[in-house]
């Protein structure tokens, strides 16, 4: 196995004396998608929230690409090549589909106040560019259509699709995405499994956090096992799912 | 026949005075927009701003005699620098926290300027404020000011234009609704929130000083906390996040109070007439027309806590 991209050592993150994250580790490869599944209150949005630096844990080290990520504000975690998505689907809805995806280039030139007035030249070069591959993305997910429309006159599921987009966009190498096909058609979670399973041959690492089963086991090389915050168990979709520990935690 | 003439001049002048007004808080109201209602930041401390304009372009035309276009740039610059001061520690607190820091500030601002005697001039206030001159050509008649008032309008919904139709306008309106995504699009919210502040004071700083110069006495009363009030009132019932709803926020709320006087009422109760018709405005915009005249933002926010 190649050097982890990204690496847990030892977490714990509590909540009024409740365990959220209880010395939990895990590492997460190059071109890997992990699954990451467990009961309600299991700790595994909580672990992507201290991941993205929304959260501080008491105890334990992240390093991404051997860079400690702990203590860093959120948009220096993203800089730096982790994308997220929400469980309650966050997008700005009152401006455009195109422009959500807009905003989530990096290094946008014309984000610079002094850009915006003495070198709006590099500023229009890079929009335009920057337009052009926003609308390839939304062109492979089968959005192109809606690109004028405001983000919150899509389905739902498109909306799910569209925040997986704006991930795709930030260039990030390690995504992080907080159930992706919940509560949407059939025919959408088809087209969103497909979108992460090409991931990997992008060079991109995913960590899926999922109830929904069969999805996880369709996509996921590895999947982890969560429950009171700690890792119960860890392998391939088949190895977990008849692991003698999650079966009883699932009954509990 | 004289007499006509006479009434008809004064006429003029009174519409160039109102015009004049109009362009003034069209430039507060407009800066007001880029950070109420661009970057959803309610900040009840505009006036602040607005005072600190007037009150650096005055003491400095009083006591140093230096020309309106430095007088400008000192303002410009101390607004922007206050506004830094005091935007940074207020802006890492959210919401309702930040319109009551706002609102200390411009009640620190009030009380220094009410009793600082010795240099503000306190409750006097700081009369004969000379005519501006620019290049040598004093500014002395209503439509010479006017037309300056106009330059400087035009200056300042330049910039805002430019500002709110690039990429970095985009991510004031992701901070706007959504700050959480805006950070996790790898945005320095803070940074963002900071800068539009001080663009937003030190417009209210260039309204500071043509008010000052135009008006040619200035006292504390004219930066209360009403007034801010007010800006905040022209810019939601103009349209928050509309770049053209401070213009037509500022006609609205600056000639319909002046059309009462031709109504005919006494004095004493015009002045509290247009106190309820202020109210009466806003309950109504609020009512019936939440995003203002011209806007598509209402100030709600919704859903963007995490």
């Amino acid at each position: 196995m190649n050097a982890p991209l990204l690496e847990i050592d030892g977490l714990r993150k509590t909540f009024d004396g409740i365990f959220a994250l209880d010395d939990f580790s895990c590492a997460v490869g190059k071109s890997e998608i992990v699954g990451l599944i467990g009961p309600n209150g299991a700790g595994k949005t909580t672990l992507f929230n201290v991941a993205t630096g929304f959260l501080r844990p008491e105890h334990g080290q992240i390093a991404y690409k051997g860079h400690r990520l702990l203590g860093l504000p959120p948009y220096r975690i993203s800089r730096a090549g982790v994308a997220r998505t929400f469980q309650n689907l966050r997008l700005i809805r009152q401006i455009s589909v195109l422009e959500n995806v807009l905003l989530a280039f990096p290094a946008q030139p014309g984000e610079r106040l002094g850009n915006v007035f003495f070198r709006w030249k590099t500023s229009r070069t890079t929009e335009a560019a920057n337009r052009r591959s926003a609308m390839s993305l939304l062109g492979e997910a089968g959005l192109s259509e809606k690109a004028g429309d405001p983000a919150e006159a899509l389905s739902y599921g498109q909306q799910k699709l569209l925040s997986l987009v704006c991930c795709l966009a930030a260039g990030a190498e390690l995504l992080l995405l907080d159930e992706p096909v919940a509560g949407i058609a059939p025919a959408m979670i088809e087209k969103i499994l497909t979108m992460i399973r090409d991931l990997p041959k992008q060079g991109r690492s995913v960590v899926i956090i999922e109830h929904n089963l069969e999805a996880v086991t369709q996509v996921c090389n590895r999947v982890i096992f969560m429950d009171a915050g700690r890792k119960i168990s860890e392998g391939t979709p088949e190895q977990v799912r008849n692991d003698p520990r999650v079966i009883e935690a699932y009954i509990d | 026949m004289k007499c006509g003439i006479y009434t008809c001049i004064i006429g003029m002048e009174y519409v160039l005075h109102i015009a004049i007004l109009v362009g003034i808080y069209l430039i507060l109201a407009t800066g007001l927009n880029l950070i109420a209602g661009y970057a959803g930041l309610l900040s009840i401390a505009h006036a602040a701003f607005f005072g600190i304009g007037a009150y650096t372009a005055a003491l400095m035309a009083l006591n140093l005699h230096s020309p309106m276009v430095v007088n400008l740039a000192c303002a410009v610059v101390l607004a922007g620098v206050t506004g830094a001061v005091v935007g940074g520690p207020s802006l890492r607190i959210r919401d309702d926290y930040f319109v009551v820091a706002t609102f200390a500030f411009q009640v620190i601002v009030f009380n220094v300027l009410n009793n600082w005697v010795s240099f503000t001039g306190g409750p006097m206030g700081l009369p004969g404020i000379p005519q501006p001159s620019l290049f040598g050509w004093t500014i002395s008649s209503h439509t010479a000011f006017l037309l300056l008032v106009g330059c400087c309008c035009v200056a300042v919904l330049w910039i805002c234009q430019r500002i709110v139709h690039s990429p970095f306008g985009r991510v004031l309106k992701a901070i706007r609704e959504d700050e959480v995504l805006a950070q996790c699009a790898g945005k320095n919210v803070a940074a963002y929130k900071v800068l539009v502040f001080m663009i937003g004071a030190a417009m209210a700083a260039v309204a500071g000083v043509l008010y000052a110069h135009y008006i040619s006495f200035i006292d504390p009363t004219s930066f209360t906390v009403m007034e801010s009030i007010f800006i905040l009132s022209i810019v939601i019932i103009g349209g928050a996040g509309s770049p053209w709803g401070p213009v037509i926020g500022a006609v609205v709320l600056v000639t319909l109070p002046e059309l009462l006087r031709f109504v005919g009422l006494p004095s004493a109760v015009a002045a509290n007439v247009r106190q309820i018709l202020y109210g009466a405005a806003l309950v109504a915009c609020m009512m019936w027309r939440p995003q203002g005249l011209l806007g598509q933002y209402t100030f709600q926010k919704g859903g963007s806590r995490q």
